[in-house]
């Protein structure tokens, strides 16, 4: 008997592969999501629990030629995917010495441990930062320090490479939303971000290709936008706005310009702008501030997309690449300036990376930000007394705002101290009324993450997206009963699909989500031009 | 990934229930989809189905939903020319359970 079974367990071993094992461990099953009462109280995990929330998984890229296109492997895991994990970790190590360092000095203090969405949301140990950096750390202690490498696990506390290890990094590595919040509380600055955002590359390259992130990149590399719309959609889209807005208006010569070489401004924002709800009504709003300033403005066809969801997996070149359609299509429709419209990563891209890939922009004029957040245009706009604003068209709005992560934790925002704060803020109270914050710890930099950013958007994440929204729905329901808060404005495109989403799945109506220039748009009052 | 098996044809769907080969979609294929959900397509069902797919035919993607919803106005009268009707005929939102009926592919990005 003894025998029979280990001969099952030998010739079953020979004939299944680890990318055939790998795959049985991350095989997707969409999982019912379970929400939780909303007290208006963000409760944190008395005991955490080891892996109760590993089954949630997102599912893998399968398409070969999308993968070609990308340049991962086309076939699951690659035959030799130790070597390939240890080379690809090597360079991310030396490419990126914050993650080299950051691997060097944890002291395991724990600040960090219930400061993450996703820890508070599911309670599964792992998903404490520490822990999640940790999955990264014992192997760099095994592989990539002198007393791991001459010793072994033993001396170091180290890992060697398994199945079971890669299993671990594919799902806790996507149950991050790079969000940064962590890094406001370490007294180090340890940025998991940039670990996850590392790790997620060397699941890349030995062929763990995650399927949502990873379509987008290649849409918005080959059509130019993240939605993946050909040059006649994003034409059609914008028309059918232009004629909307002149319907609704009654004004002939309020537009949407495409492709206008020598506009004053080139305009960028993500493409669900022009097509998702409630975004699009964000656009309206641009329009009219851009209409209302009388400054030439152009949208692009080639530059379609604001967002850039290379910088999710630390992939230089898939971000150089994404991002060089802006200042090329600055360059080729020859304009002074690059304004960028309400997205996170976006404007962390344009204000922090671009320059060191494509700048100096030199060739731009230097007077005005380069790049500036709509934002910040349009407070300057209101500061001077060119658009008449009617707050009362926002009176049944009691408003709050959610700082978005890849802004609040960016770098700044119109060249003054807290500016990301401030501006959006400022915008938002020269057209409501009535404006309330949410709690201190959960806005500003201690701002929560949405749920769903950097790559966890998919449906198939919305397990981990409704446990992950917790303490920001906690902190609006929070507003709601001290101050009958109903509407909460935004500045990224993923918190909107995100928030639009789980208000309706918490008992919220999804009307109480919108952008600020949504806000924007409904007071302005077209027509006159006082002050200008 | 599963296949459902339609008048006689095997279909195959992705994980997410959407047809992998979309030349394969024929009226019964949205009838059977729909039927998994307990939903009977009415004939304002179809008037968004084929508007759908006509808009796809040209466009490669599902229009943005106020094209929808002014579409559906223009041909179904102006009490039905809202967001809200179209949720009380696809109560998973129109953009991705019509669209699934319909045949055409998941929209993607930050949507």
């Amino acid at each position: 008997m003894a025998d029979k079974e280990a001969q099952t367990v030998t010739a079953g071993a020979a004939a299944t592969t680890d990318n055939d094992k790998i795959q049985a461990m991350l095989k997707y099953d969409k999982i019912d999501y379970q929400t939780v009462e909303l007290t208006g109280e963000i409760i944190l995990p008395t005991e955490p629990v080891d892996k109760c929330f590993a089954h949630i998984k997102p599912q893998l890229l399968t398409d070969k030629k999308l993968l070609a296109n990308l340049g991962y492997p086309t076939d699951g895991l690659v035959d030799n995917w130790k070597e390939v994990f240890l080379r690809k970790m090597d360079e991310m190590l030396k490419k990126y010495k914050s993650v080299r360092v950051f691997m060097d000095i944890c002291v395991k203090c724990g600040a960090c441990a219930d400061k993450c969405p996703y820890y508070i949301g599911t309670g599964d140990a792992n998903n404490m930062p520490m822990a999640r950096q940790e999955l990264m750390r014992k192997v760099y202690r095994r592989y990539f320090t002198v007393p791991g490498q001459l010793f072994g696990n033993w001396m170091v506390k180290g890992e060697e490479l398994s199945l079971e290890l890669l299993n671990m990094w594919y799902t806790y590595f996507y149950q991050c939303s790079e969000c940064r919040r962590c890094s406001v509380f370490c007294p180090y600055g340890i940025d998991t971000a940039e670990v996850t955002m590392a790790a997620r590359e060397i699941l890349n390259s030995v062929g763990l290709v995650q399927k949502y992130l990873h379509q987008i990149i290649n849409n918005a590399q080959t059509m130019g936008n993240n939605l993946g719309m050909q040059k006649n959609a994003v034409i059609n889209a914008l028309e059918f706005v232009e004629s909307d807005l002149q319907e609704e208006t009654g004004i002939d010569n309020i537009r949407i310009p495409i492709d206008e070489e020598g506009a004053e401004i080139l305009f960028v924002t993500p493409s669900a702008d022009f097509f998702a709800s409630p975004h699009i009504e964000s656009l309206y709003g641009y329009a009219k501030v851009f209409h209302q300033a009388g400054i030439s403005w152009t949208m692009s066809t080639y530059a379609s997309e604001g967002g850039n969801f290379g910088l999710f997996i630390h992939n230089y070149e898939h971000m150089k690449k994404i991002n060089k359609r802006i200042w090329q299509a600055a360059k080729d429709l020859k304009v002074k300036r690059v304004v960028g419209g309400e997205c996170g990563h976006m404007w962390r891209i344009l204000s922090s990376y671009s320059n060191t890939m494509w700048g100096p922009f030199d060739w731009l004029d230097q007077r005005y930000p380069i790049p500036e957040h709509i934002c910040e245009f349009t407070l300057n706009l209101l500061k001077r007394g060119a658009l008449k604003i009617d707050k009362s068209a926002n009176d049944e709005f009691i408003v709050t705002m959610h700082d978005s992560c890849q802004i609040a934790r960016g770098m700044e925002m119109g060249g003054t101290e807290y500016g990301q704060f401030e501006i959006p803020r400022a915008v938002i109270r020269y057209v409501c009324d009535k404006f309330q914050d949410m709690p201190e710890d959960t806005i500003r930099e201690r701002t929560f993450c949405c749920g769903a950013g950097q790559g966890l958007l998919g449906d198939d994440m919305l397990p981990t997206r409704v446990k992950g929204a917790i303490p920001r729905m906690q902190a609006y329901t929070a507003a709601k009963q001290a101050h009958g808060v109903n509407f909460i404005a935004l500045i990224c495109a993923i918190c909107k699909a995100q928030l639009s989403k789980m208000f309706p799945t918490y008992g919220y109506p999804m009307e109480e989500v919108g952008g600020i220039h949504q806000l924007v748009g409904r007071a302005i009052v077209l027509g006159a031009k006082e002050g200008v | 990934m599963r296949s459902i098996e339609v008048s006689g044809k095997q279909i195959e769907l992705d994980e997410d229930g959407y047809m992998t080969n979309l030349g394969e979609w024929s009226k019964d294929v949205a009838e059977f989809l729909a039927k998994e959900d307990s939903l009977v397509l009415t004939e304002a069902h179809w008037e968004v189905i084929n508007f759908l797919r006509s808009y796809y035919e040209q466009y490669q993607i599902a229009p943005m939903i106020k094209i929808l919803v002014k579409e559906i106005k223009k041909t179904m009268g102006a009490d039905k020319g809202n967001t809200k009707y179209l949720y009380q005929l696809f109560p998973d939102g129109p953009a991705k359970q019509a669209c699934r009926y319909a045949g055409l592919p998941k929209p993607t990005g930050c949507v």
